[in-house]
């Protein structure tokens, strides 16, 4: 019996999972305790008033006229900490503590993307030595 | 790690290979993994393994006698001499073709492909000038696609990232299980479109036919046109003035945007009753335990 009457609970403000890590709020995550749902909105498209000079030379050198796939990159919440989830190794890859983080979601999100970009495409991301552990070709 | 080469590892079997590079000894205990990374080292736009390619240097190879494998490969072979353009002729609506390509590169199909085309794509720049088959740009990560005629079903299967267009109309089932990206459809939408969608975007400046968005768990699904019914927990929202910034980039990039505007698209989200499981579900595990 799949979907009863839950939802995940509301995001109020732009630190609400810094502030409050386990995110418990309802009565159904005080039950299971755990927190259920996204810590950021998934949906929001970004603001391109924010973009930062770094992303607009990735997106010349990739040829595209958008951010294409960091579209849907958002700066999200891990134990209190703000990280981004990567997708390359299935988890979550934190902002170092000397970035300051800007009031409100769209800078967050441009941020993220840009580290996630350098982290991904870094000799020491996890997935070039997995490929040179296991290339096939 | 550090005191193997590249040529050294080429010359191990796969298991050598993993000792070497001190993978063995790892253990999925769920810990946090600490890697040195400093994000003002190095400003690396493609992946460290990718191959140098110039958009300007072109190419063209005529796949008429060719297996699809054998096509695929001479792809790969060409991005590695540094060709950034390649046009293939006569594809003859041959299956996955221009697959698995995971760096920046125009890719040109003059003609019409089959089933599963450009699927696992991360990155590429592809343009198909005639139709295409079942499940194009099926898991693409990242990238664009533009299919400048029609499209068969479950278009974008499980699309990840970038951007998937069609500037006809598309089969039923489109975006199904997709995980994110963008599919832009200028035509009409079979049945069951978004069904399973769990994030990502879809615009269809047509009519969408029956159970839009079923099951949907997240996402978002524009409509220009008539919707014949919404599937399952697909609920009607509120076109924000972000949605409209959006479409109106978005379908202006791709030349797709009506002369009407935007303003009478129709917002379809996840009602998000199917998050989980009911009420009892922690005490079913209690009594199981």
């Amino acid at each position: 019996m799949a979907g009863t009457q839950y939802r995940g609970s509301e995001i109020k403000g732009v630190d609400q999972f810094v502030n409050d890590a386990a995110g418990l709020e309802s009565d159904r995550e005080k039950e299971i305790g755990q927190h259920i749902g996204y810590r950021y909105d998934v949906n929001l498209v970004p603001d391109y008033t924010h973009i930062t000079p770094f992303l607009t030379e990735y997106m010349q050198v990739m040829g595209w006229d958008d951010l294409n796939w960091l579209e849907d990159i958002h700066m999200g919440y891990e134990e209190g900490m703000a990280a981004v989830f990567d997708r390359n190794v299935n988890g979550w890859v934190r902002i170092p503590d000397s970035i300051d983080l800007p009031d409100n979601q769209q800078d967050r999100d441009m941020i993220a993307r840009e580290l996630l970009v350098k982290f991904q495409m870094s000799p020491n991301h996890p997935l070039a030595t997995l490929r040179k552990a296991y290339m096939k070709f | 790690m550090a005191g193997v080469t590249d040529a050294e590892l080429k010359t191990m079997s796969q298991e050598e290979r993993v000792k070497a590079l001190g993978m063995t000894s790892e253990q999925l205990t769920g810990k946090s993994l600490y890697i040195e990374f400093d994000p003002e080292a190095g400003e690396n736009f493609t992946y460290p393994w990718a191959p140098e390619v110039d958009y300007n240097k072109r190419t063209e190879l005529d796949t008429d006698e060719l297996t699809s494998t054998e096509v695929n490969n001479r792809i790969r072979a060409l991005m590695a001499e540094g060709y950034g353009t390649i046009v293939l002729k006569n594809p003859r609506g041959k299956h996955s073709l221009g697959v698995g390509i995971l760096s920046r590169l125009n890719l040109i199909i003059e003609g019409s492909t089959g089933y599963f085309g450009v699927g696992l794509i991360d990155g590429p720049n592809v343009r198909i000038t005639g139709r295409v088959g079942w499940s194009c740009a099926e898991n693409m990560m990242a990238g664009t696609v533009v299919i400048e005629k029609n499209a068969g079903s479950t278009f974008g299967a499980a699309l990840r990232g970038g951007d998937l267009v069609c500037m006809g109309s598309v089969g039923s089932r489109t975006g199904i299980d997709m995980k994110g990206g963008s599919i832009i459809v200028g035509g009409d939408t079979g049945a069951l479109s978004g069904f399973m969608m769990q994030r990502g975007r879809m615009v269809f400046c047509g009519n969408a036919g029956k159970n839009l968005g079923d099951s949907m768990y997240d996402g978002t699904i524009y409509v220009g046109g008539d919707i014949q019914s919404c599937g399952v927990d697909a609920v009607e929202a509120e076109l924000t003035e972000l949605d409209r910034a959006w479409l109106t980039r978005k379908l202006t990039q791709y030349g797709l945007m009506p002369d009407k505007g935007v303003d009478h698209f129709t917002k379809i989200v996840a009602g998000k009753q199917l998050w989980n499981y009911d009420n009892l579900e922690p005490h079913e595990k209690k009594i199981i335990l």
